[in-house]
């Protein structure tokens, strides 16, 4: 390429630039990857969290209404499993080069934060309804309290330990999913497992502190802010994947961030009047 | 083979969700941008705009159903 130069990002990538953009200077690398640090410790904590909270609420319906043991068998078995699955697809993913990596994990995550955006956006403007701790709580109990006993070898209670276990699985696979994909891209497994692990035992913490669902947790706000940060680094990291130059490089994330955020909240706002103009 | 079936499904829950179509375009408006990158560098913008008529299309899909139903 003529005239072009190779500078290196804040995930530490060499690429080639038009010589139009300028060098930039080690402050400004310095605060561009503060930025992104920032951005994967809240994405990964966020996530984690409403999804901690979701599998809380198994548990605990589950522990207070046929007894701890098997319902906490349950849920270490299943973090085994999500371990395993971290161990074996971490290095994996982290021996790809960037470009395939990003654009791999970009096509996921859009496909993954666009389903999350969706729902988020029909919660939002009333089409689909909100999340409810409380009453998921409620139906679990009933469920546990219909359910008959069937006990197998090392475990007394089979229905609460695979309810326990389904629970921490399904919901710490999307855990484990964000956590490795941002982890691996910007080059900071550690850090991605660190905000995931930090933001499970808060729920944690809290869930035994008030044994019970976190009803009042933010949850589907959560969500809606959590949808916008996995599409936007979807976005972001695809397009890079697939060979495009974002104008700044990766001081344009913030901008497509925001982008992201103004489509979805006017989308909440068209279909917020539409439904009212259905309704009338 | 059940199983196997399962499993299958569970992943292809997992990742593809409730409506294809959102998985058909971002592969789509990649491909477009990979076509794209090959003859010029502004190709950057391609993808956030698909990605919003993606999320225009399943929206539409979605409150239709809702509509329908």
């Amino acid at each position: 390429m003529s005239g072009a130069r190779e500078r290196r990002t804040a995930s530490g990538e060499r690429r080639a630039q038009g010589s139009a953009q300028l060098p930039k200077t080690p402050t400004s690398r310095s605060y561009i990857k503060r930025v992104g640090t920032t951005f994967l410790l809240l994405s990964v904590f966020l996530a984690c969290a409403v999804e901690a909270v979701e599998a809380l609420t198994i548990v605990l319906a589950v522990g207070l209404t046929r007894g701890w043991r098997s319902a906490l068998q349950g849920v270490a078995a299943g973090l085994l499993l999500l371990a395993a699955v971290v161990a074996v697809l971490g290095p994996a993913l982290t021996v790809l080069p960037l470009k395939t990596l990003r654009l791999v994990v970009g096509g996921l995550l859009l496909t993954f934060g666009l389903q999350w955006l969706r729902k988020a956006i029909l919660r939002a403007s009333g089409y689909k309804d909100l999340r409810d701790e409380a009453a998921a709580y409620q139906r679990g109990v009933a469920a546990a309290q219909e359910a008959a006993a069937d006990k197998k070898p090392l475990v007394d209670d089979w229905y609460a330990f695979t309810l326990s276990f389904k629970g921490v699985v399904l919901e710490g696979l999307e855990v484990a999913f964000i956590a490795l994909t941002f982890g691996a891209n910007q080059h900071d497994i550690p850090l991605a497992a660190l905000a995931a692990v930090a933001a499970v035992l808060t729920v944690c913490a809290a869930g035994v502190a008030i044994k019970a669902p976190l009803a009042r947790v933010p949850e589907n706000t959560l969500k809606f802010a959590v949808a916008v940060m996995l599409t936007g680094f979807g976005t972001f990291w695809g397009a890079e994947g697939a060979g495009a130059d974002w104008p700044g490089g990766d001081a344009f994330l913030p901008a497509v961030l925001a982008y992201v955020l103004l489509v979805a909240v006017g989308a909440v706002w068209v279909l917020k009047r539409r439904r009212a103009a259905w309704a009338s | 083979m059940g199983k196997l079936k399962a499993f299958g499904l569970f992943w292809y829950d997992f990742v593809i969700g409730d409506d294809p179509l959102v998985a058909v375009l971002i592969i789509a408006a990649l491909a477009g941008t990979a076509g794209l990158s090959t003859h010029t560098t502004a190709s950057w913008w391609l993808l956030p705009v698909i990605v919003t008529l993606a999320l225009a299309a399943t929206l539409a899909r979605a409150v239709g159903k809702k509509k329908g139903g």
